[in-house]
């Protein structure tokens, strides 16, 4: 009887870095607790998403916002002094003031003499009289100079500085269809233009005519702790009055409703038009004002899911010290290098994989839920949505590599794990969640610590043409979405560097 | 080992309880990592308070900051070195085998926690004084300088003040628990790296939720349950009127957390296999 010997199936070595993938990959696999946790970790993030407290404040206060011809919340409230114009037409007027009235901290005084810096006095085609209907206005502002703007997100400048009796700006608006096209001058003979709008589906018969606004009062110079203000109202004095048709009877509206204590109005002697008014024509944003809330915020179980990885991540490394299979690991591939990028590969993989999926879930089911309890989320297009996901994922899988590069270096699962959450948390802590720091210290936090990262899900846009608190507290980060997750991998590169680097020089 | 614990003659033996201490003691004393812990303890909340009162401005009164609040808040990150700190006083032993021979030397497993609980809270107190004491003084000496002065409402930091008593005595109440908390979990989880990340979750994730939380009925009680928002109201010294939860209320709920943390630790340990 023959007997064969005993030949490993394997094959020989030296292994190739396919090799060690898959080796890592058994490793991972085969730890039953590990794969609980990226699932566990997974469904934290889905569970965040879909809980009961996921409101807007919106449907406690019962507000709600017309939506403007982009499909955006908006403001559009205004004193309208308007005549019908059918067809092609053109308006011409000279704006010889803008004054205002602001409020004072002390609850119950009087206002006080003052003009909010985007305080807008001017002329306007609209479609209707109907808020969030399209239009197109050219106005003098209480400091941004002459602005042409249209169907609320656009705004391009005009001639710069503030109006007054002596320094007057003349406006023009003129419909050629779906055209508008808006001119200013300084003088009524020298005009210059501004823009260009197409307002696509323009009736045949717009509302033309002088309107003024002023938004809300804020003052943010004391940091977060203090933001106040109040309703602000603004008067425009207009004459010089051109129509390029047959003129008809003005009528004054205000538009979007009167609030309590309103005082607009308008009035007109010998060809010189007084319109008062208050509110705004602009995008509403999130913030001190803000009503809606923005698709961040069906990933807050990002955190709760980042910590569960961590301590995989962690102990994906500290485990192989712990059990002493670290010498098993370096016996069978000795470049150690090749061991902490394979580990890396897997380890990045795996949270990667369970993090695009839940954050997918959480995204588009937690916005389903917040609509369904009536609260307004801020739109943004599919390609922001597959940003905020894709980048969540990343943002989860990089923390998790850093993780597994800080258990290498402490070699100890449990200071691995507290350096890591400490290290992304606590910033953020400290600039969003409980902002203690002002916002200047708090958006140099947020470029330089890991938690920079989390810009990736920022969805809210900052309009330049809307005064607010454009904070880290209030969803907006300092640094655009990639360039704060390249932070984090930057981190992720130094972490990593240091662990090759004491991988090789150390006795395992 | 044996299920059930040995009970010896000497049950209610005063000499029993301290020779557990005396041991736990020991270990505490001779562990290389305790004194460095504890110095960190000391060097991350004092630091990171007297960052956060650098950075903090007051320019007139009613300016609504809390220079307490501001001067403490090292305490975030102070209480995860507690936290490390306390998950290793047992979670330590598990990972080196060497609750084997501490059960084998005092069988009696409460005796045993409540000696561990004991030197813990010590040390962390003792930390966390001088750890709350110099970043009073640190923001006593910094935040004048950015406009907390008496003209804005803001006499100087001071403990003969009873709300900064509060706040002080508070804070050092609140890391000693912060340490049981930690304790409690990591006998129950046994596992140092595991224990770690459940303890800075249940801190660090209530705040995070509470704020991305719009409704502000939700956000109120999730700032009213949770261990870190709760136990930290006890460093309120203005505006008290506002805040969700009263400061010795709070720092209750987080004696509650504790408590059951402890609880369910002891317990377990009672029941399972070391």
């Amino acid at each position: 009887m023959t007997v064969t010997p005993y030949q490993s199936r394997l094959r020989e070595g030296p292994y190739g870095f396919a090799d060690l993938l898959h080796a890592e990959w058994t490793k991972f696999r085969t730890v039953r607790g590990w794969i609980i946790a990226v699932i566990v970790g997974g469904l934290a993030i889905v569970a965040f998403a879909l809980a009961p407290s996921q409101q807007g404040s919106c449907n406690v206060s019962g507000c709600s916002a017309p939506v403007g011809p982009g499909g955006e919340e908006v403001s559009d409230s205004f004193y309208f002094v308007h005549q019908p114009l059918a067809g092609n037409g053109s308006i011409t007027v000279r704006v010889t003031s803008l004054t205002g009235q602001i409020p004072v901290p002390v609850p119950g005084a009087a206002m006080r003499a003052g003009l909010v810096p985007w305080a807008k006095a001017g002329i306007i085609i609209k479609a209707s009289t109907s808020p969030g209907s399209a239009y197109a206005a050219m106005m003098v502002t209480g400091s941004h100079g002459v602005r042409m703007q249209y169907d609320f997100t656009q705004d391009r400048p005009g001639i710069p500085g503030a109006v007054s009796a002596t320094s007057p700006r003349w406006l023009r608006l003129t419909r050629s269809g779906d055209t508008i096209t808006g001119y200013d001058s300084a003088d009524g003979t020298h005009w210059a233009q501004v823009g260009t709008a197409t307002l696509a589906g323009l009736p045949q018969v717009a509302q033309v005519g002088l309107f003024t606004t002023s938004p809300q009062y804020l003052q943010t110079s004391l940091g977060e702790a203090s933001i106040s203000g109040g309703p602000s109202v603004a008067t425009g004095v207009f004459d010089h009055v051109g129509l390029s048709w047959p003129r008809g009877a003005w009528a004054g509206d205000n538009v979007g409703g009167s609030s309590p204590g309103n005082t607009a109005g308008s009035s007109q002697a010998a060809g010189t038009f007084t319109v008062t008014g208050t509110g705004d024509i602009a995008p509403v944003v999130s913030g001190g004002g803000g009503a809606g809330v923005s698709i961040a915020q069906t990933l807050v179980g990002t955190f709760a899911g980042l910590i569960v990885l961590v301590v995989v991540g962690a102990m994906f490394m500290t485990a192989e010290y712990r059990r002493r299979l670290i010498r098993v690991t370096l016996t069978a591939a000795p470049r150690r290098g090749r061991v902490l990028a394979a580990k890396a590969v897997i380890i990045g993989g795996v949270t990667f994989g369970a993090g695009l999926v839940s954050a997918a879930i959480a995204v588009i089911l937690g916005q389903r839920v917040l609509r369904g309890n009536g609260a307004y989320v801020y739109p943004a297009s599919a390609l922001t949505q597959v940003r905020v996901i894709v980048g969540t994922a990343a943002v989860l899988a990089v923390t998790a590599v850093i993780a597994l590069a800080i258990g290498t270096i402490l070699r100890r699962g449990i200071g691995a794990v507290a350096v890591v959450v400490v290290v992304i948390v606590l910033p953020y802590m400290f600039t969003v969640a409980a902002p203690i720091l002002p916002p200047g210290p708090a958006d140099w936090l947020l470029r330089l610590s890991p938690a920079a990262a989390f810009a990736v899900q920022q969805t809210l846009i900052q309009y330049p043409q809307v005064t607010n608190t454009y904070t880290a507290a209030y969803g907006y980060y300092p640094l655009p979405p990639w360039a704060g997750l390249a932070v984090l991998c930057a981190w992720a590169a130094l972490a990593l560097s240091l662990a090759v680097f004491l991988l090789r020089r150390r006795d395992a | 080992m044996s299920r059930v614990p040995a009970r010896g003659t000497r049950r209610a033996d005063p000499q029993y309880a301290g020779h557990a201490l005396h041991a736990e003691w020991t270990k505490a004393r001779t562990a290389g990592g305790t004194i460095w812990l504890l110095l960190a303890v000391i060097a991350a909340t004092v630091a990171v308070g007297s960052a956060v009162a650098t950075a903090t401005r007051c320019p007139a009164a009613g300016c609504g900051q809390d220079p307490a609040k501001a001067s403490l808040s090292g305490i975030d990150l102070g209480q995860a070195v507690v936290a490390i700190l306390a998950v290793l006083a047992i979670g330590g032993e598990y990972g080196t085998g060497m609750i084997l021979l501490t059960l084998t030397a005092i069988p009696r497993r409460t005796t045993m926690l409540a000696a561990k609980a004991a030197i813990l809270t010590g040390l962390v107190m003792v930390a966390s004084t001088v750890a709350v004491l110099g970043s009073l003084l640190a923001g006593r000496l910094i935040l004048p300088g950015h406009g907390f002065i008496p003209a804005h409402g803001y006499p100087l930091l001071s403990l003969a003040d009873g709300p900064y008593l509060r706040a002080a005595a508070g804070s050092v109440l609140y890391l000693g628990l912060v340490g049981l908390l930690g304790l409690g979990i990591a006998t129950a989880i046994r596992d140092s790296a595991v224990a770690i990340g459940v303890v800075l979750g249940l801190l660090y994730l209530f705040p995070v939720a509470a704020a991305a939380v719009a409704n502000p009925h939700w956000q109120r009680h999730l700032e009213q349950i949770a261990p870190m928002s709760a136990g930290l109201a006890i460093q309120a010294t203005t505006g008290l009127r506002g805040v969700p939860i009263s400061p010795w209320a709070g720092l209750g709920v987080l004696a509650a957390w504790a408590a059951g943390a402890m609880l369910a630790g002891g317990l377990l340990l009672r029941l399972r296999d070391a």
